[in-house]
């Protein structure tokens, strides 16, 4: 009888461990396995015949494109956590005032990330075009005629200019989950300050951030993983040039799959990715168990 | 629980097993492909060809192109391609099909009764579907796949700008320069062109490459016999230095897509541009009004003749695993006659991989045309060129026209690389 109740409890969580197994497991083990060949993708795999070992991650880390590409993909994030989250939270804090027309606010900063993002790539590269683009217009009317550039041309502004609109994409993401949680801060503890005297500074010092770490903390999160696998936008913006200026670690795995038929080498750059992507989110649990101490 | 439990793995594993194979019912052909602009075109030539001859086609158009790419991929892995098919990519990915079995070689088909199949195809059409003896790709000799269309990538003028500044369409590349200055001088837009993809880059250099210093000596340097930091080749490097020089390139032209390019000249907002065939349908439904013209890029050397990229457009191959193989080859020699090639050309504005059917196509596209015996192309060649040395070649160029590296730097950093390259061969 016990047995029969053992069985029919592993028969229950069997289609979602099959599941789990197909769609997760799987995957995984073949990526794994494929970093470890040399494999074009079109020619049947054999494992023993494709096998390379480890050669396509000691390739990887001599391949300076590919640590670029990291470095382009960390910049963007800096930007991306600084500015990009900055800005979500000051008009979080604007918008969990009693505002006339709040909701109307909280649409119009929500609907960046709701759109597409090559849409919105090819309408900044219009925005930007070094010729009939609008920013150079606005900038030439105004008198500032020295800064007009090609903006996804010029090495020096290709990779910032990127970065400025998957900020202006991005913010949105952020401005909802700042806002969820400072709805969640109790009124009475504003009140309180303010009658103790506190500034509006001290309230925002001392309620708000303590209150708001762990809400930071989930949007650091997001912003870091999101932003280092950016890609879509560099596609559409500048595919990745001019020369590597914006290649960023996605655009990369695709060129040696798509371009190079290196299929082995992409699946190296991908497990390699993730592990990078895992050591930093490993670091900011650790920073946040600290934080949430301190 | 048992019976329900069964009653669902059962639909499971149903789902999972080996669905009927993709075009093996009897007197149906399937036919993948990737061209949307040509699916109307291909239906109809599918409903005539039923009527004609009662086999019955499907196509099945998966775009856009990279989903296609993926799908035949996915599908070669699990033996389930279909009749008639086409490869997207480079030759290196060609050989692989072919090398794994999932091309039936063409060559008995193309060569029966003196080869009348065979020649009524651009010579160079047909080579790109061809591997000769020797090729690098270790596939057997033959004909593997059958041209539906060609192109060729050449240089386009804009008669009423190039009227404005008093010029003729150049022919040297000195005439071309002097034109940059005049073009400059009037505030006109010089060259545009697809260059943020980057093939199109590697298009140009190859022209002026065969131009400067001939086949043999580009299939060298591929072979390793010549570095690139070769004079010839630094001279080619620098016809992009001097056309970023003399401002002829459009601004953003390092990151600009074939489509902006178009729109551009199009619009007539840029006296030349660069650019494929396929052009011609492209520019009719921008702008009907487009005064232009098509020429092969001016020359620098008398020595070696400018020779274009150019060849297939569009190919079909034949599953070497298909049940309908004879079925397939027959409509493929069916809608490659004279009558269906014509029908294609005129309601795409492509050009005919049947020679025989250029009557009546417009005076652009007969230009076009006409080059096609001048015409190379990579998937030609015996050899072919490492994928990091392409990429560094295409993208040390852009690097030279954003000012970032001279000539001689790019040419000592693509040979470094080739070098490296060459070693783990």
């Amino acid at each position: 009888m016990k047995t029969k109740a053992i069985l029919q409890n592993y028969l229950f969580i069997l289609p979602a461990v099959l599941i789990f197994f197909i769609f997760y497991i799987y995957p995984f083990y073949k990526v794994f396995t494929l970093s470890l060949c040399q494999w074009d993708g079109i020619s049947q795999f054999n494992l023993s015949k494709n096998f390379i070992g480890l050669g396509n991650f000691i390739e990887l880390l001599q391949d300076r494109v590919w640590w670029g590409a990291m470095l382009h993909a960390g910049y963007i994030t800096l930007i991306a956590l600084t500015f990009q989250n900055a800005l979500a939270l000051l008009l979080a804090i604007a918008c969990d005032r009693d505002i006339k027309g709040g909701n109307i606010y909280r649409v119009i900063f929500y609907l960046p990330p709701v759109l597409s993002e090559v849409v919105v790539g090819l309408v900044w590269k219009w925005i930007y075009d070094g010729n009939y683009g609008l920013l150079n217009h606005w900038l030439a009317s105004m008198g500032f005629s020295n800064l007009v550039t090609d903006w996804l041309s010029n090495p020096n502004t290709a990779l910032t200019a990127v970065a400025i609109i998957h900020c202006w994409k991005g913010f949105g993401w952020g401005f909802i989950i700042f806002l969820a949680g400072l709805q969640t801060i109790p009124r009475q503890l504003y009140e309180t300050a303010r009658v103790d005297g506190a500034s509006g500074w001290q309230v925002f010092k001392c309620v708000t951030i303590p209150l708001m770490v762990p809400v930071f903390i989930l949007v650091f999160i997001l912003t870091v993983l999101g932003t280092m696998q950016v890609f879509v936008l560099i596609l559409s913006m500048t595919n990745g040039g001019p020369g590597y200026h914006t290649e960023v670690p996605v655009t990369r795995i695709l060129a040696s799959m798509v371009d190079s038929s290196r299929f082995g080498y992409a699946c190296g750059q991908g497990i390699m990715f993730g592990a990078v992507l895992l050591a930093i989110s490993f670091v900011q649990i650790k920073l946040s168990k600290y934080m949430k101490q301190a | 629980m048992l019976s329900l439990f069964t009653v669902f793995l059962s639909i499971f594993l149903v789902g999972c097993g080996e669905s009927d194979k993709v075009g093996h019912g009897a007197k149906t052909i399937t036919i993948w492909h990737w061209m949307s602009d040509r699916e109307d075109a291909f239906k109809e030539l599918a409903r005539r060809y039923e009527t004609e001859k009662g086999v019955r086609v499907e196509f099945e158009l998966y775009a856009p192109s990279d989903s296609y790419t993926q799908k035949i991929r996915a599908a070669a892995q699990t033996n389930t391609l279909p009749d008639i098919y086409g490869i997207l990519g480079k030759k290196r990915d060609f050989a692989g099909f072919v090398n794994s079995g999932h091309v039936y070689d063409l060559t008995e088909e193309m060569d029966r009764d003196g080869a009348v199949w065979k020649n009524r195809f651009f010579a160079r059409a047909i080579s790109v579907n061809e591997f000769e003896k020797g090729n690098s790709f270790n596939v057997k000799p033959g004909i593997y796949g059958v041209p539906i269309d060609v192109t060729n990538i050449q240089m386009l003028y804009n008669k009423d700008l190039l009227k404005a500044i008093g010029a003729n369409p150049p022919e040297t590349w000195n005439e071309l320069m002097e034109i940059s200055a005049k073009l400059k001088a009037k505030g006109i837009q010089g060259l545009v062109s697809g260059w943020g993809e980057i093939w199109m880059i590697d298009c140009f250099a190859s022209n002026y490459a065969f131009n400067i210093m001939g086949k043999d000596k580009v299939l060298d340097t591929i072979r390793g016999k010549t570095p690139y930091t070769d004079p010839d080749w630094i001279k080619v490097f620098e016809l992009f230095r001097d056309m970023r020089d003399s401002g002829l390139l459009a601004s953003g032209i390092v990151t600009m897509v074939n489509k902006t390019a178009e729109q551009l000249f199009a619009n007539n907002r840029a006296c030349f541009a660069f650019n494929g065939s396929w052009c011609v349908n492209v520019y009719k439904g921008m702008n009907p009004d487009l005064n232009y013209r098509v020429m092969p890029p001016p020359k620098i050397s008398d020595k070696y003749p400018m020779t274009i990229w150019g060849g297939a457009g569009s190919s079909f191959m034949v599953n070497k695993q298909s049940d309908n193989i004879q079925e397939a080859v027959n409509f493929l020699k069916w809608v490659t006659e004279t009558d269906q090639q014509a029908y294609l050309s005129k309601e795409t504005y492509g050009l005919p991989s049947n020679r025989y059917s250029l009557k009546d196509i417009p005076i652009m596209l007969s230009q076009f045309a006409g080059a096609m015996d001048d015409t190379t192309h990579p998937n030609i060649w015996a050899v072919a060129e490492l994928p990091a040395v392409v990429e560094a070649f295409d993208k040390g160029i852009q690097s030279i026209i954003i000012g970032e590296k001279t000539p001689e730097e790019l040419g000592r950093e693509v040979q470094a690389i080739k070098e490296r390259e060459m070693t783990k061969k």
